[in-house]
């Protein structure tokens, strides 16, 4: 019972940057704009984070520098996306070369190093209770904040006023602009919001998770987020099920092995992936229903001068 | 400083996108770095390592002996080194560009450099070569490696008295004899002083990945083991156990830094004496290929770095067994060992021989599940 909490909880935890960096795309692509550049700016914000943390000693200073940093690359995209209208997807793959390049090369005196030491994560007392301590109260802040900001997406998108205009510009951007919405302007700002959790999800990787910086180290976790999204029909519940369940099968693998279970460990490492895709497959198998939840104006520049 | 630099790149980047133009997908990765200025005809001595240097870890250990021996050999000696070279193809073209630029020794410090050291070999017969952890020698390529075993063993005795599951946790890279002999090593000495003791291995099929060593240390924590230690190159173990209140033995290098509560010893490898006699050897033109295997009465494994909160005796225990094995009094696979299988390995009072510790591929009685098949 007890290691089958610790299991949950070491899956919400593994599980947790995916959710961060897939709520902020939810975002974005409600607005219409698909940023394939989210690996590249968890890199980016991972090795800020992490070189930030490793000079100033300051978690918190690392964090901050990891959203500024997130946030600047949502810049760049969104200036050649929004102000250019350049192809959405050729301009993310480019933000994500950029990211992965950039973070190696300024990582390069970084890896290997170490953070100083942490204490243990959560609620104090409460985290050493059988079964539900670990569950509910031994996490490292950001694990709630990822909760609590899911929560908060799906209540603006689908409660306020903010998030009906912000999906009125994602299912038909000219009823927006012929409403007097600015439809860049909300796109921007749900794009800056994007790299502002992609910015959470690479420093929470590179200083809580890991907590060292090594190349490459999202190890695919961007791509994961983006296809999560898709799978899960742009519903931030179903996000939240397929970045735990992709958490709990890594962990998983792991556990199993523990046990002295017996199976090629490549497969074990292929699961996660495997899983992940199968479930949300099975969940959203309609394709109607894919194509219903689906904001219209996907991927589609916008020229309010045109 | 490094911020300056970091947004200076990332500015930068950021221009030369604007410009239009395209940024490469990853800068190279491994430069050979001249580390002295060369001077009238000093020795060549390059050195491949497996993983960045860091500050703590297996390639941290190795860069320290190859600083040893520059520091002991002065001028006569200038030593190159390429860090985190991937085991496969891209080793073999390193070790090669080594040679073609003059190196006249080189060492390789990784088990999966052995075939292409020896490839290599065979391209430059005049050059001599080195290869750390493996088993294939030439006539220009010599082996040499640490009894590991040794240290696990008494880091053994030291988690047997210590533990309070009776569980303890080992992360292991690959499942290659050198490891399991630690595996091993590590098992019958905590049975040696607590016969409850029992060791859950989990294998990430890495030397070194941070992010994944970690989440095994969790995992085994999460199965009741109070102590954990690994066999895998970074700190993210040590650093698991801290957060998670647990104890651990650190590998490698003394990792108290990023452990302070949580480690209890450190289990470290020492190269500097052997570079520096080998260096010197051919320095000397009487270098021959050997098969070296060095162990603590060589100075090149001990457990060290205890923790300031363990109990004397328990510590005096550790290193009464430590010393037994420095003065040959004393060898960490002497029978009854019994497979975890049931099967028998060795009879009382019967210890393995070299050829046999080099063949292990079993688990002893005390750990549990099954060795996965093809380490190699």
């Amino acid at each position: 019972m007890d290691a089958a909490a610790t299991l949950a909880a070491a899956s919400i935890a593994a599980g947790t940057p995916m959710l961060l960096a897939a709520i902020g795309i939810l975002v974005h692509e409600r607005t219409g704009v698909v940023n394939l550049g989210v690996e590249g700016m968890m890199l980016a914000a991972a090795v800020v984070a992490f070189a930030v943390t490793h000079d100033s000693g300051s978690y918190a200073l690392g964090f901050a520098a990891a959203m500024l940093a997130g946030v600047l690359l949502a810049a760049v995209f969104a200036f050649f996306a929004l102000v250019l209208h350049a192809n959405q997807y050729a301009t993310g793959l480019a933000i994500a070369l950029l990211g992965a390049g950039a973070s190696a090369f300024i990582g390069l005196p970084y890896s290997g190093q170490g953070l100083p030491a942490r204490g243990a994560d959560g609620v104090a007392l409460l985290r050493e209770l059988p079964v539900i301590g670990p569950l509910l109260f031994g996490h490292h802040l950001m694990v709630y904040a990822a909760l609590v900001l899911v929560l908060a997406v799906a209540w603006m998108l689908f409660r306020t006023r903010a998030g009906l205009v912000l999906r009125a510009v994602g299912e038909s951007p000219e009823s927006a602009h012929a409403l007097g919405i600015s439809v860049r302007g909300v796109r921007l700002a749900a794009l800056l919001f994007g790299g502002a959790c992609a910015g959470l999800a690479g420093a929470y990787l590179a200083t809580v998770y890991t907590p060292l910086w090594a190349e490459n180290m999202t190890a695919g976790r961007g791509w994961i987020a983006l296809a999560l999204v898709v799978f899960a029909t742009w519903r931030p519940a179903r996000v939240l099920v397929g970045a735990y369940l992709f958490g709990g099968v890594t962990m998983l693998q792991l556990y199993l092995q523990g046990i002295g279970v017996e199976a090629p460990s490549q497969l074990m490492s292929m699961a996660p992936y495997l899983a992940t895709i199968v479930v949300l497959a099975l969940i959203s198998r309609n394709p109607r229903w894919i194509r219903l939840n689906m904001p219209a104006s996907l991927g589609r520049p916008f020229n309010p001068n045109a | 400083m490094r911020i300056l630099r970091w947004t200076a790149v990332v500015a930068a980047s950021m221009l030369a996108m604007a410009c239009g133009r395209q940024e490469p997908p990853a800068p190279p990765k491994a430069e050979a770095k001249a580390v002295l200025p060369a001077k009238a005809e000093p020795l060549k001595v390059g050195f491949v390592y497996v993983s960045p240097i860091g500050d703590a870890g297996w390639t941290t250990q190795h860069n320290r002996g190859r600083e040893q021996m520059q520091a002991a050999l002065g001028e006569k000696v200038t030593t190159s080194f390429v860090e985190k070279v991937p085991e496969g193809a891209d080793a073999e073209r390193v070790i090669r560009d080594l040679a073609a630029q003059g190196h006249k020794l080189i060492f390789t410090t990784s088990f999966g450099f052995m075939n292409p050291t020896l490839k290599v070999a065979e391209e430059f017969p005049d050059v001599k070569f080195e290869h750390a952890t493996g088993y294939k020698s030439a006539a220009n390529v010599g082996t040499y490696n640490v009894r590991f075993y040794e240290g696990r063993y008494a880091a053994g005795v030291l988690a047997g008295k210590m533990t309070k599951t009776n569980t303890l946790g080992y992360v292991g890279a690959f499942p290659i004899p050198e490891v399991l002999q630690g595996i091993n090593a590590f098992t019958l000495g905590a049975r040696s002083v607590n016969p409850k003791a029992q060791v859950r291995v989990i294998w990430v099929n890495s030397w070194y990945d941070p992010g994944k060593e970690r989440d095994a240390a969790n995992a085994l924590i999460g199965q009741g083991a109070d102590i954990v230690t690994h066999h895998t190159d970074s700190s993210a173990v040590v650093a698991a156990a801290e957060e998670k209140g647990r104890m651990a033995v650190a590998y490698h290098s003394d990792m108290s830094r990023f452990g302070p509560k949580a480690q209890l010893a450190a289990v470290t490898h020492h190269w500097g004496e052997y570079y520096t006699k080998t260096a010197q050897s051919v320095l000397d033109g009487n270098w021959k290929p050997s098969n070296i295997w060095g162990g603590m009465k060589d100075g090149m494994i001990k457990v060290e770095a205890f923790n300031a909160s363990l109990p004397k005796d328990v510590v005096d225990q550790v290193e009464a067994k430590a010393a037994a094995i420095k003065a040959g009094e004393f060898h960490p696979f002497t029978g009854p060992i019994a497979g975890n299988d049931g099967r028998e390995i060795a009879a009382k009072g019967v210890v393995l021989t070299d050829e046999q510790l080099g063949k292990m591929d079993y688990y002893v009685q005390g750990v549990i599940g099954k060795v996965p098949a093809a380490g190699k």
